[in-house]
């Protein structure tokens, strides 16, 4: 290993890349468009669902309030539904012509049995496809009729639940979102660069020409590394700077973080030649990389934490490289926990220098 | 003087195909030798073995005393090589890519002294997907000069190029020559080889078929000089009753086969003598393009055939 002759190839391949504007996009503008994207998709996840309301107790003062207390919930937004604006249907129908999947039926003498203390039925109508929307629904309503039901008779519920979450911050989803997206680019500007470079340079003669310099094989795929490195950690810096001021992602930034993205870039520019290497026309060779890598896109914590799937899609995470460079990411970005990614470390080094090793005695200079 | 490259019974097959199939030859140092033949003959393969890309299956190779295959690393210090179909990086400029071997190599040339050298320093800071075939070319060949060779390898630099961009690659070949370089030159163009090599191996189905100065192949392997007189055709046997020469009039020509150059001055006295009107006259000898295609086309012509002569 010769610095000079590695810094040499960085140089050209850098330039080659800066002035490239698509493979530039790919890297830079793609993260930035993503995080944008999740962001503000993850960041309308709060939103109330809207309730239609039918009240036929109106107008009473006690129906008005219960209302009133429905949208102070903020889980719903209260609108209410009036019979004579829809000559001719019913509520039930009309909310599934109109795809509404909740509605609510306030029954004339509300606040009449509600003042004398009978037992008094509110109607939900639910759709059973879409679960969420009835949860939120029925406990809403279920929780301010229970308030109702205990002011009635003076008391105040003993037992109350308070949600605190693990760590100093509450997490969001958006905070999983900034260490999952740079293990998407990690994982994904390397591995399809890399796939390419090994068909394309073998196809225009480039490992041939390069063959005849003093340059090795080791030399050169350092150099790569140490490109991606470098995107590496723009790409994560953008995304954070997007994640923290666009979105208000809680991430902790230490020394901690700078071994993944280090080691990530390593093992994926080197998997990327392995693959691409393994394969003898540019055809299998995507393929042989498309084949690695989707999986690895969707299933190692980039978009959804692991810790929502279903138990045999979290074993099968456990095989995928990225899921422990974006739990260790996660470790140290959220719970500023060095220690619990030392194992996720360890992993990704040892199977970076098996890759790494592996790919330069499997791709070939010269023909035999 | 010392032999530069040194081949001795050197095979290649891939399977059944013997592309290279028992040749011998040898180039001195500081000799330009043009290695010609059709395409498919076999050049390229050799010329690869020689510069460690490719294995052979036997024989033996010396490069400046090294097997290229074995001792490619040490060898490439001293060698520059123009492959056929020379690319390189798309995006790069010219001057960083002599920069980029000059660090290689560890030898760090200036530049524009290289890059006016081949003639490409108005180009240095131009994109290398931007440049001409022939400026690729040029740049080929200052990349192959980084580092200071002592013996270059061109496989087929000319082909395809313009005539200007060919008489520019031929001036800095001379150059190379002159500087006492060994070249090892492919090519198809025969003119190239005529104008250039000191000496000259024909191949063709993998085998040396002729090998020698261009004027040897040319005694060897070409038809004698002949003399042609604009004259009628009563002349031809009058000239070969008198003279024992072979002659034959054809397209208002008289034309006779010299055995010798002195024959000339007997075949135009005998004419003058003939009293036969007679006006101009030339004398034709091959060119080193002839005899190629003469061989070449023979062998095509012979029990062998392209395939299917093993």
């Amino acid at each position: 290993m010769n610095g000079r002759r590695i810094y040499a190839d960085y140089l050209v391949f850098m330039r080659g890349y800066l002035r490239n504007p698509i493979g530039l996009f790919f890297s830079l503008f793609f993260p930035i468009i993503l995080i944008s994207l999740f962001g503000l998709i993850y960041s309308a996840g709060g939103a109330a669902i809207t309730l239609y309301v039918e009240n036929n107790d109106h107008p009473s003062a006690a129906s008005a309030q219960f209302l009133q207390e429905l949208n102070q919930t903020g889980a719903v937004r209260v609108s209410l539904w009036d019979a004579s604006a829809h000559s001719g249907q019913n509520f039930s129908t009309w909310l599934a012509k109109n795809s509404n999947p909740v509605g609510l039926v306030i029954p004339a003498g509300f606040a009449n049995d509600y003042t004398n203390h009978t037992h008094v039925n509110l109607t939900l109508y639910v759709n059973p496809e879409d679960a969420v929307s009835d949860g939120i629904a029925e406990s809403a309503v279920g929780g301010v009729g229970n308030g109702f039901s205990f002011a009635a008779v003076n008391a105040t519920p003993l037992i109350g639940v308070q949600t605190t979450s693990v760590g100093s911050t509450l997490f969001t989803s958006i905070d999983y979102l900034v260490p999952g997206l740079i293990g998407f680019s990690i994982l994904t500007s390397p591995m399809f660069s890399m796939v390419d470079i090994s068909a394309s340079y073998r196809k225009d003669g480039l490992f041939r020409e390069l063959s005849l310099t003093p340059l090795t094989k080791g030399e050169w795929l350092t150099a790569k590394i140490l490109w991606y490195v470098v995107l590496t950690m723009l790409s994560a810096a953008i995304m954070v700077g997007i994640g923290v001021y666009g979105f208000g992602a809680h991430v902790t930034l230490s020394w901690g973080l700078l071994p993944f993205l280090f080691l990530g870039p390593f093992f994926f520019v080197s998997l990327g030649m392995l693959a691409g290497s393994v394969a003898k026309t540019p055809e299998t060779a995507a393929v042989i990389g498309n084949i690695i890598t989707f999986p690895m896109m969707f299933l190692s914590g980039t978009f959804f934490p692991v810790s929502l799937f279903p138990a045999y899609l979290q074993t099968f995470a456990h095989i995928l490289p990225l899921y422990y460079v974006i739990d260790g990411m996660n470790q140290v970005m959220l719970f500023n926990n060095f220690a619990g990614a030392t194992t996720d470390l360890a992993i990704i080094a040892v199977a970076s220098v098996v890759v790494f090793v592996g790919a330069i005695s499997v791709f070939r200079w010269r023909d035999e | 003087m010392p032999a530069a490259i040194e081949v001795r019974g050197l095979t290649k097959f891939y399977g059944e195909v013997h592309a290279v199939n028992g040749i011998d030859f040898s180039v001195r140092e500081g000799e330009v030798f043009a290695f010609l033949g059709p395409n498919g003959a076999g050049k390229t393969t050799t010329v690869e073995i020689l510069e460690g890309l490719r294995k052979r299956t036997s024989g033996d190779v010396r490069v400046l005393g090294l097997d290229p295959w074995t001792k490619g690393a040490e060898l490439h210090r001293q060698t520059g090589v123009i492959p056929q179909d020379f690319r390189f990086f798309d995006k790069i400029h010219p001057k960083e890519a002599i920069e980029y071997y000059g660090v290689l190599f560890g030898t760090h040339p200036d530049p524009e002294t290289l890059l006016r050298r081949v003639g490409l320093l108005e180009k240095a800071n131009a994109r290398y997907d931007t440049l001409s075939g022939g400026q690729k070319q040029k740049l080929g060949l200052a990349l192959a000069l980084t580092n200071d060779p002592k013996v270059c390898f061109l496989d087929e630099p000319t082909t395809g190029l313009d005539p200007q961009a060919r008489r520019a690659i031929w001036d800095v070949i001379r150059q190379l020559r002159d500087e006492g370089r060994t070249v090892f030159l492919t090519t198809h163009y025969l003119e190239e080889a005529e104008l250039l090599a000191n000496q000259v191996a024909i191949i063709d189905h993998g085998r040396v078929i002729a090998a020698g100065t261009p004027a040897e192949i040319i005694d060897q392997h070409g038809k004698p000089d002949r003399l042609k007189v604009q004259a009628p055709p009563s002349l031809a046997p009058y000239l070969h009753d008198r003279l024992g020469l072979e002659a034959r009039a054809h397209d208002g020509k008289v034309e006779v086969t010299m055995t010798d150059k002195s024959d000339a001055l007997r075949v135009l006295s005998a004419v003058e003598a003939s009293g036969l009107p007679w006006e101009g006259f030339a004398t034709e000898k091959d060119t080193l393009e002839d005899v190629f295609v003469a061989l070449v086309g023979r062998m095509d012509e012979g029990d062998v055939k392209p395939g299917a002569h093993r």
